[in-house]
């Protein structure tokens, strides 16, 4: 690729001394900006239910209650969004992918692919390879506190190796598909994987 | 929710250089950056572009930045605020001059886009410079769809902070089709006989079309204020899959 022309009088204000922390065109940030397409569900835990499906048919189904019982992980990762702010050490916990497959019985994941359904008709697609072995959890607790409805509470998924509308906030429903299909922002132009690491923000990158 | 846009593989968003044809001062915080890309295949309204500086140190920076300009126009326009201490915008307001060639590429963004099949009418309510891609639908609209009933709500702190006033003012004079609110939260001139403080459930209720004339919303400001409205619009009971939102910055929170 050529080398980017030099802009000129451009200076950078930081050389983050977290800089290899840092994917391409992201920059730090130490509040948590929101994103997302549309408003934000009000959603009583009451009435919250989590579904893990295969096909047509259930795999396993919790209330609130149920899946608070479930066993909880805490992990610290950094996080990426694709409108380019990078957070470090975020701490989250809730219930691993692997965790949840487990509760169910099943030992391997019975597809390739998965589609996170999410409260508002949001969804997003991943291959199930990126949300086995501790990758990704459905978290429920950012920085020791219930997730705010702004930042996808009561639940969300958290892959955090992915660019972060991969980590679907109000999530519901997890469904295993045998084919990768795209989901809401993956068919509105941004990238099917989404790896910050190789800048794949918008498709064709 | 099903998916619009079937899925493609599309070619990649290649960088490009514009070049600065010119720089409109618009208010004492923001200016307008009118650009000339190498190439453009057009774009729709709503969408942005992605700008990337390059020190000579090799460090770089990106910004996303709305178009402001239609997709009639052949040239770009963005419109840019100063945020203080911030690393891209100061240098876009009081660096770059005509004459510059500017890294950016685009057009992105499949959502926060009012084509053709989402119609009308289209309520716009914006926040500060959450107010340019809103523009980018209402220049489109007057040059092309100018039939189609839609209303501006307009929040900025003061008459001198509404960016592309006259033109706003221009644009809605003559044109039954388009209502036109601000609002102003902190001064207002004396005699203003329009909204003051933040936007409230009674202005959007008055200027968002009923619910039976099925409005399609699009809210873009700070996180807060697209937060805040949101909402408010979900309470008034319209339906929330019509409600579009983009957040600019930081929530604070
Ligand atoms: C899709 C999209 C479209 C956008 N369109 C526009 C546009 O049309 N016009 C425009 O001016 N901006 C727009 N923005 C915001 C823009 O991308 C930059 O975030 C903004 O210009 C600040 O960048 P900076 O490098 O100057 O500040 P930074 O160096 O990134 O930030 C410096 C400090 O200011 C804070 N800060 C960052 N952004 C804001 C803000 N907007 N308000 C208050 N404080 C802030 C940061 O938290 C930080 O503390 C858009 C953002 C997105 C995601």
């Amino acid at each position: 690729m050529d080398r980017p022309p030099v802009s000129r009088g451009f200076k950078s204000k930081r050389w983050p001394s977290e800089a290899a922390r840092l994917p391409p065109g992201q920059y730090l940030t130490t509040d948590f900006p929101v994103l997302s397409a549309g408003p934000t569900p009000a959603i009583r835990v009451a009435d919250w239910k989590i579904a893990l499906q295969l096909g047509g048919s259930l795999l396993g189904k919790w209330t609130w209650d149920e899946f608070e019982a479930l066993p909880q992980t805490t992990i610290t990762v950094d996080i990426h969004c694709v409108t380019k702010w990078t957070k470090l050490n975020t701490v989250w916990q809730g219930v691993r992918f692997d965790d949840l497959l487990k509760t169910v019985g099943r030992s391997e994941p019975p597809d390739a692919f998965v589609m996170a359904h999410c409260d508002g008709g949001y969804t997003t697609n991943l291959p199930v390879a990126d949300l086995v072995a501790g990758k990704a959890m459905i978290a429920t607790r950012y920085e020791g506190l219930p997730l705010a409805p702004t930042h996808g509470g009561p639940a969300r998924l958290l892959v955090p190796h992915l660019y972060f509308w991969k980590s679907a906030k109000w999530l519901r429903r997890l469904r295993f598909m045998p084919k990768d299909e795209p989901g809401f922002w993956e068919s509105r132009g941004y990238h099917n994987y989404g790896d910050p690491w190789r800048e794949q923000r918008y498709d064709g990158d | 929710m099903t998916a619009t846009d079937a899925p493609s593989q599309q070619p990649k968003i290649e960088w490009q250089t514009g070049l600065v044809k010119a720089i409109v001062a618009e208010t004492s915080r923001v200016k307008s950056i009118i650009l000339q890309p190498a190439r453009w295949s057009g774009h729709w309204p709503g969408q942005h572009v992605d700008i990337r500086l390059t020190a000579d140190d090799g460090y770089q920076a990106e910004r996303s930045y709305s178009i402001a300009s239609p997709p009639e126009e052949r040239l770009l326009t963005l419109t840019v605020e100063r945020v203080e201490d911030g690393e891209v915008s100061p240098y876009l307001l009081d660096e770059l001059r005509v004459g510059d060639a500017l890294e950016l590429r685009g057009p992105i963004g499949r959502f926060f886009i009012w084509s053709r099949t989402c119609g009308g009418p289209i309520c716009l309510v914006a926040g500060g410079t959450g107010i340019t891609p809103l523009m980018a639908m209402l220049r489109h609209r007057r040059s092309s769809l100018p039939h189609i009933p839609a209303s501006l709500i307009y929040s900025a702190r003061s008459l001198a902070d509404v960016v592309y006033r006259d033109e706003l003012d221009t644009m809605a004079r003559g044109d039954r089709n388009l209502r036109l609110a601000y609002a102003l939260t902190r001064e207002h001139p004396s005699g203003w006989n329009g909204h003051r403080g933040r936007v409230n459930a009674a202005l959007l209720a008055e200027n968002s079309f009923t619910r039976e004339q099925n409005p399609t919303f699009f809210i873009c400001g700070p996180a807060g204020f697209v937060e805040g409205i949101s909402s408010m619009l979900v309470k008034l009971g319209f339906n929330p899959l019509a409600i579009r939102t983009e957040r600019f910055g930081p929530t604070g929170a």
